[in-house]
C-alpha cells in the first residue's frame, strides 16, 4: 500500500502553437510517514509536480493516486474533499486568511470537517507551535516566521496523511527557517505524516529520507538517503 | 491494490450550514465598511422606490377617505350647451338639494388698474362645495359672497392668484361683461380643483341672476351648464346615476358620481405613481451597476483567499456561497436603510406634489411599499452581484502556489449569460408592472441596454484611443494621468456609465422642456398672428375689424365658425354606428360638437391630399365638404361618403369631397370640416379674428378697448399662454427633476464609493510616487487630469446621448425641428465635471496628506 503513486505524470502546455513539455513521465512511490524532497533548478517542474500531486491541477497524461484514489478521475469539488480529509498544505508565502485571526485560521479546515471541539483543538496546535498567546492576531500583526508557524498549525489540523510543502523557508531568513524546519519534521514525526517538500537547499533535502531530482521535466535523480539523517540532522 | 478504496466524503454546499454564515461574518470583518460602502449605492434607488410607493398608497387611500371631497357633491351633471326645457324640469326634480352652474370664459376688466385678462367666469347660485370647504381669504368671504348672491348684490369672489397678479384686493371691482361686481374674497381651493387648473383657467365666482345682465352669453356662445346635487343620506347614486344614462347620453348630457370620480382620480394617480417608479427603479439600476463593479472589485481581491481555501478543501461552491452570503448581507441592510429613507422621502412628496393634488394626503408608513422597496432592492442587487460573484466558484487551488496564474474561466460562463437573462426579465417584468403595456416595458429595457451600451462603448473608445494615440511629448502628471484611464483595475467604464446615465436624465429633461417651450415660442415670433379675439357676434364683424385696424393691428384672419353635432353616415344614423362594435369608430368622434368654417380655399397651413375643393354649383346642390386626412382615417371615410350633420336642429347633407393635410403647429385657426361658401351664411355662428400685436403695453390698451366696446369678445394672447404653458412645465418637471435628483446623487455615490474601493490602489502607488521623489502638487494634479478626463467623457457621453434622444422625440413625436441650446448643456456638462473632480480628490487627499509609511501599515 502506498500514499502518493505516481504514474508516467506528463504536463504539457499550450504557447504559441507550440506545445511545452514542462513533466514528462514522471515516475514515483511513496510510502506511509516517508519524507520526500523534490530539487531541481529554479524552472525544471517542481511546482507543477507538486501541485499535480495534491491534486491541484490536472495533469496532460499519467496518474496520480492519493491514498490508492486515482485523482485525474474526480472533478474539482471531489479533489477539494480528498485535500481535506487526507493533505496539508504549507506554502513559501505562507497563505493565510489575511482576514481571519491566527487561530480562526487554523480553524477552518477542522470546522470545514464539521468537527466539534474545534477551537481547543486549533489553540492546542497554537500552543503547540509557541503561538498560543498570539491567536486573536491577524496575519499581518504576525511577522514572517510566526506567519509560517500558524500555516504549520493550520496545515497539522486536520490530521494529513501527507503534507506538501512548497519552499516553506524561501521567504525567511536562516535562523527563522531552522526553527520553522525543526518545528515541520518534529510535527511531522509526531504524526508519522508523509512529507512532500520542494526546496531549493539541499541541506534541508538531505534531512529527508528520500531526493528525487529534476531537470527540464525529467527525473535525473533518486536517491535514498538513510532514514536516520532525518533525526542527526537536529542534533 | 486489493485495500477498498477510502469514500470520498464530498461536503454539501447548503446555503444554510452554520459553517458559512460563520466564516462569512468573520471574513467581512476587516472590509465590514468598504462592503457597506459598495451597498450604499442601491440606497437611494430603494428610498426613491419605497417613497414613492408609500405615498401612492397613501394617495390612494386619501383619495378614498376624502372621494366626497373631490366631487363636492353626491352626482354633477354637465352640457355643453343648455339644458332643454323638459330635461331641465325633470333636473331640477332631483335629489335633495341642488347648485347651478354656468361657467365660460370671457375677459374680465380691474378699473382699479385697468387690467383685463381672459378668465373663466362661474355664475353660480346655490350651497355648493355640500362636501369639503371652499378654501377662501378672508375666512368668512364665502358666506358673505352667498348671503350677497341671496340679496341679488353684485359680488364676485375671484382666484386668489389672479387678484395677487393684478394687485387686486378684496373690496375692490371687476368688471364682467356690463356689470360690476365688488370683489369679497379670494378663492382658494374649492373642491375638484387643483393648483394646476386654477393656473389654467383663474376662475371668477358672480351669482347666477346677473349673467343675462352680463350679456356675454349669446348664441353658439361656449359655455358650459353644470348642476350639482346632494342626496339623501343612503340614497344609490350610482344605481340613479345609471338607470337615466341612457336618457342623459341621447340629450349629450355628462354625468359624474363620486365613485366614478374616485376611480378617475385614483388612476390618474396610478399612472403617475408608475412613471415615477420608472424613474426610480432607474436610480435602482444605477445603483446596481455600481454595486456590480464594487462586488468585482471585491472578487478580484478574495481570489487569493478564495484558492487558500480551495486548497484546504472547501469546494467552489461552498465558498461561493460565503461571499454571497456576504452580499446579501449587505444588500438587505443597503435595502432596509433605503427603506427607512424613503418613508422619510415621503414626507416631502406632498411638498412636491402640492400643486397636482386633488385632496389632502394623510401619511403614514406604507408597509407594503416597504416591504416591495426591499424585496425588489435585494433581488436586483443579488442578480447584478452575482454576476462577479460567480467567478468564485472557478477559483483554480492552483493561484496558491502560482501568483501569476491567469485565467480561472476558461471560456464564458453560461450561466452568466443565465443571470444576464434573468436580469432583463426582471426589468421587463418591473417595466410592465408599472405600464400594463408589454410593448412600453420593452422599449424601457431596450431604451437602458442601448444607452448602457453605448455609453460603455465610449468608455471603451476612450481607453481604446488614449492608449493608441497616447501623447509620449506630454509632460509626466499628464501621461501619467491619462495613463490612470486604462491601467488595471480602472474606473473608466463604471464613471462613464453612471455618471453618463445621471447627466443625460438631466440633460434629456431639460431639452424636452425647452422643445416644448420652443414650439409654442416658435409660433409668437415673427409675422405669425399671437392674438387670438373669439366669440365675435356677426353683427359685432365689422365693429371688432375697425377697432383692430384702429389699433394698427392687421386681420391675419377673420373666419366664421359654425357648431354642429354629426347625425349620420352614409345614411346611418350614429346611435346605430354607436351601437355597432363592428364599425370601430370611436364614440368620441361620433358624439363631439364640430366647429366648422366655410371657404373656397385653401389657407397656408393646407394642402390637398385626395379629391379637390369644390364650390358650390348651385344652391341646391349637396355641399361638397373637406375632411382633415387623419380624421377622414379614424372615421373610416372615403371620398364621396354622405355624411350628415345637425346645426341646431337642421340636418344639413354633405358629399365627402375632399381630404386635406393640415399643419396644426401653425397658429392658424384651423378645422378638421370646412363647408364650402353658400351652405352655412345663415346658420347661427361666431366670429374668430386673428391678428398680431408688438408689445405688452400696446395689447393691454387694445384689449381694454376691446372690452369696453365689445365685452362678450374674449381675447386669447399667445404670450399668456406661453406663461402658461411655461409654468406648468415648471410644475411637471420639478417633479420629475426631484425623482432624478436620486439617479445623480446615485451616481456620485457610485463615484465616491468606487475611487474609495480603488484608494488602496493609488494610494500605494502615490506612496511609491512621493518615495520616488513626487511632489504633492504633482501627484494631486495626476488625480485631477484623470478625473477630469473622467468627468468630461462621462458628461458628454449623457450629453449626446440626451441631445441624440430629444432629437427623436422632436422628429417623430413633436414633428419639430430640433437646435439644442449649447451654453446649459455646456453648464451641466462643466458642473457634473467639477463634481466628479470634488469628489475624487476628496477622496484621494488622505494619500496626499498623510506621511507615507503611515498610510502603507493603515492599509496593510
Ligand atoms: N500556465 C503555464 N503556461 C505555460 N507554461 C507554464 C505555465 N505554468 C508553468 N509553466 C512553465 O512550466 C515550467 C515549470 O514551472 P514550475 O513552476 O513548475 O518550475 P519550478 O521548478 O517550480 O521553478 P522555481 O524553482 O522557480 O519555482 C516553467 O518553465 C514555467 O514557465
Ligand atoms: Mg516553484
Amino acid at each position: 500500500m502506498s500514499i502518493l503513486r505516481v504514474q508516467d505524470l506528463t504536463k504539457t502546455y499550450q504557447s504559441g502553437g507550440r506545445t511545452l513539455t514542462v513533466l514528462d513521465k514522471v515516475n514515483f512511490e511513496l510510502q506511509p510517514g516517508d519524507t520526500f524532497s523534490i530539487v531541481g533548478p529554479s524552472g525544471s517542474g517542481k511546482t507543477t509536480l507538486l501541485g499535480l500531486c495534491a491534486g491541484l491541477d490536472r495533469a496532460s497524461s499519467g496518474s496520480v493516486y492519493l491514498n490508492d484514489i486515482r485523482l485525474d478521475h474526480l472533478g474539482e469539488d471531489e479533489r477539494a474533499a480528498v485535500r481535506n480529509q487526507y493533505v496539508g498544505f504549507i506554502f513559501q508565502n505562507f497563505q493565510l486568511l489575511p482576514t481571519l485571526t491566527a487561530l480562526e485560521n487554523v480553524m477552518v479546515p477542522l470546522e470545514l470537517r464539521g468537527e466539534k471541539g474545534v477551537r481547543r483543538t486549533a489553540q492546542e496546535l497554537l500552543d503547540r507551535v509557541g503561538l498560543g498567546q498570539r491567536g486573536h492576531h491577524y496575519p499581518t500583526q504576525l511577522s514572517g516566521g510566526e506567519q509560517q508557524r500558524v500555516s504549520l498549525a493550520r496545515a497539522f489540523a486536520n490530521r494529513p496523511k501527507i503534507l506538501f510543502a512548497d519552499e516553506p523557508t524561501g521567504n525567511l531568513d536562516t535562523d527563522t527557517s531552522a526553527k520553522v524546519v525543526d518545528l515541520i519534521f518534529e510535527l511531522n514525526r509526531e504524526a508519522g505524516t508523509t512529507l512532500v517538500l520542494v526546496t531549493h537547499d539541499l541541506e534541508l533535502a538531505s534531512r529527508t529520507g528520500r531526493i528525487i531530482r529534476i531537470k527540464g521535466g525529467v527525473v535525473v535523480s533518486d536517491t535514498v538517503t538513510a532514514r536516520e539523517n532525518v533525526w542527526q540532522g537536529r542534533e | 491494490m486489493d485495500r477498498p478504496i477510502p469514500k470520498i466524503i464530498v461536503p454539501k454546499a447548503s446555503p444554510f450550514d452554520p459553517w458559512l454564515w460563520t466564516l462569512a461574518w468573520r471574513d467581512s470583518r476587516r472590509s465590514r465598511r468598504r462592503l457597506f460602502l459598495f451597498m450604499s449605492s442601491i440606497v437611494l434607488g430603494i428610498a426613491a422606490l419605497v417613497a414613492i410607493n408609500s405615498f401612492g398608497d397613501n394617495l390612494a387611500r386619501s383619495i378614498d377617505e376624502q372621494a366626497k371631497e373631490l366631487v363636492g357633491a353626491d352626482l354633477v351633471v354637465s352640457s355643453g350647451k343648455e339644458f332643454a326645457p323638459d330635461m331641465y324640469r325633470f333636473l331640477r326634480g332631483v335629489g335633495l338639494e341642488r347648485s347651478y352652474e354656468t361657467a365660460f370664459p370671457s375677459m374680465i376688466f380691474f378699473p382699479k388698474t385697468q387690467d383685463t385678462r381672459l378668465a373663466q367666469v362661474k355664475a353660480v347660485s346655490g350651497k355648493f362645495p355640500y362636501y369639503g370647504t371652499w378654501e377662501a381669504k378672508p375666512a368668512n368671504s364665502v358666506k358673505a359672497f352667498r348671503e350677497g348672491n341671496q340679496a341679488k348684490k353684485p359680488v364676485a369672489m375671484v382666484d386668489d392668484a389672479l387678484l395677487t397678479q393684478f394687485n387686486i384686493r378684496p373690496g375692490d371691482s371687476v368688471k364682467v361683461g356690463n356689470v360690476s361686481f365688488l370683489i369679497v374674497g379670494r378663492s382658494v381651493k374649492i373642491p375638484g380643483e387643483t393648483a394646476v387648473t386654477a393656473t389654467v383657467a383663474p376662475s371668477v365666482y358672480i351669482p347666477q341672476q346677473f349673467l343675462p345682465e352680463t350679456g356675454l352669453l349669446q348664441r353658439g356662445s361656449r359655455a358650459t351648464y353644470r348642476i350639482y346635487y346632494l342626496f339623501n343620506k343612503g340614497a344609490n347614486v350610482d344605481q340613479f346615476a345609471k338607470s337615466v344614462e341612457p336618457k342623459l347620453d341621447k340629450a349629450g348630457i355628462n354625468y359624474d358620481t363620486v365613485s366614478e370620480r374616485k376611480r378617475d382620480t385614483g388612476r390618474a394617480f396610478e399612472d403617475l405613481t408608475k412613471f415615477l417608479n420608472l424613474v426610480a427603479f432607474v436610480a435602482l439600476l444605477l445603483g446596481c451597476v455600481g454595486v456590480a463593479s464594487a462586488v468585482h472589485l471585491y472578487v478580484k481581491e478574495k481570489i487569493a483567499p478564495v484558492a487558500v481555501l480551495r486548497c484546504i478543501g472547501v469546494s467552489g461552491k461552498q465558498a461561493f456561497l460565503i461571499y454571497l452570503i456576504q452580499t446579501t448581507l449587505m444588500g438587505l441592510l443597503g435595502a432596509i436603510l433605503g427603506a427607512i429613507l424613503g418613508s422619510a422621502v415621503q414626507l416631502l412628496l406632498p411638498e412636491v406634489f402640492a400643486d397636482f393634488l386633488p385632496v389632502k394626503v394623510s401619511l403614514a408608513i406604507s408597509w407594503i411599499s416597504v416591504l416591495q422597496g426591499i424585496g425588489i432592492g435585494l433581488l436586483i442587487t443579488i442578480a447584478f452581484a452575482l454576476l462577479p460573484l460567480l467567478v468564485i466558484r472557478k477559483v483554480s487551488p492552483l493561484r496558491t502556489l502560482r501568483t501569476s496564474y491567469e485565467e480561472d474561466v476558461t471560456g464564458p460562463d453560461p450561466l452568466q449569460w443565465g443571470i444576464y437573462g434573468l436580469i432583463g426579465l426582471f426589468i421587463t417584468g418591473f417595466a410592465y408592472l408599472q405600464t400594463h403595456d408589454w410593448k412600453v416595458a420593452l422599449g424601457f429595457t431596450v431604451g437602458l441596454l442601448v444607452a448602457f451600451a453605448i455609453l460603455t462603448g465610449l468608455g471603451r473608445l476612450l481607453m481604446v484611443l488614449v492608449r493608441k494615440f497616447f501623447p509620449v511629448s506630454w509632460s509626466y502628471v499628464w501621461r501619467q494621468g491619462l495613463s490612470n484611464l486604462y491601467r488595471p483595475q480602472n474606473q473608466t467604464l463604471i464613471l462613464v456609465i453612471s455618471i453618463g446615465l445621471g447627466t443625460f436624465l438631466i440633460a434629456t429633461l431639460y431639452l424636452t422642456q425647452t422643445l416644448l417651450l420652443g414650439r409654442v415660442q416658435l409660433s409668437a415670433s415673427g409675422r405669425q398672428p399671437n392674438m387670438v379675439l373669439f366669440d365675435i357676434q356677426t353683427t359685432q364683424k365689422e365693429g371688432v375689424s375697425q377697432l383692430v385696424q384702429q389699433y394698427k393691428m392687421p386681420i391675419i384672419q377673420n373666419v366664421p365658425v359654425v357648431t354642429m353635432r354629426l347625425a349620420a353616415i352614409n345614411g346611418r344614423p350614429v346611435e346605430a354606428i354607436q351601437k355597432d362594435t363592428a364599425a370601430k369608430i370611436p364614440d368620441w368622434a361620433l358624439t363631439r360638437e364640430y366647429r366648422v368654417t366655410y371657404r373656397d380655399t385653401l389657407i397656408g397651413s393646407e394642402k390637398i391630399d385626395q379629391g379637390k375643393l369644390q364650390k358650390m354649383e348651385s344652391p341646391t346642390d349637396t355641399a361638397r365638404i373637406s375632411i382633415e386626412k387623419g380624421y377622414l382615417q379614424r372615421l373610416k371615410l372615403k371620398i364621396g361618403d354622405k355624411l350628415t350633420f345637425n346645426v341646431q336642429g337642421a340636418l344639413i347633407p354633405t358629399i365627402v369631397g375632399s381630404a386635406r393635410e393640415v399643419d396644426w403647429n401653425r397658429v392658424q385657426t384651423n378645422f378638421l370640416v370646412v363647408f364650402p361658401n353658400g351652405v352655412l351664411e345663415q346658420a347661427p355662428q361666431f366670429h374668430v379674428l386673428m391678428t398680431r400685436v408688438d408689445s405688452a403695453g400696446h395689447s393691454a390698451a387694445f384689449q381694454r378697448a376691446l372690452v369696453t366696446r365689445f365685452p362678450n369678445v374674449s381675447a386669447i394672447d399667445l404670450g399668456l399662454i406661453l406663461r402658461t404653458i411655461d409654468e406648468i412645465l415648471g410644475k411637471v418637471s420639478f417633479v420629475i427633476r426631484f425623482m432624478a435628483l436620486f439617479s445623480i446623487i446615485t451616481g456620485l455615490l457610485v463615484l465616491g464609493s468606487s475611487v474609495v474601493i480603488s484608494k488602496y490602489q493609488r494610494m500605494q502607488e502615490s506612496v511609491l510616487l512621493r518615495t520616488l521623489g513626487a511632489s504633492q502638487r504633482q501627484i494631486l494634479y495626476i488625480n485631477l487630469v484623470e478625473y477630469l478626463l473622467l468627468g468630461l467623457l462621462a458628461a458628454f457621453s449623457g450629453i449626446i446621448l440626451s441631445i441624440a434622444g430629444s432629437w427623436a422625440l422632436a422628429h417623430f413625436v413633436f414633428e419639430t425641428p430640433f437646435t439644442p441650446d449649447v451654453i446649459p448643456l455646456l453648464a451641466v456638462a462643466a458642473t457634473v465635471t467639477g463634481i466628479t473632480i470634488l469628489i475624487g480628490l476628496f477622496n484621494s487627499r488622505e494619500v496626499l496628506v498623510r506621511p507615507p509609511l503611515e498610510v502603507l501599515r493603515a492599509e496593510a
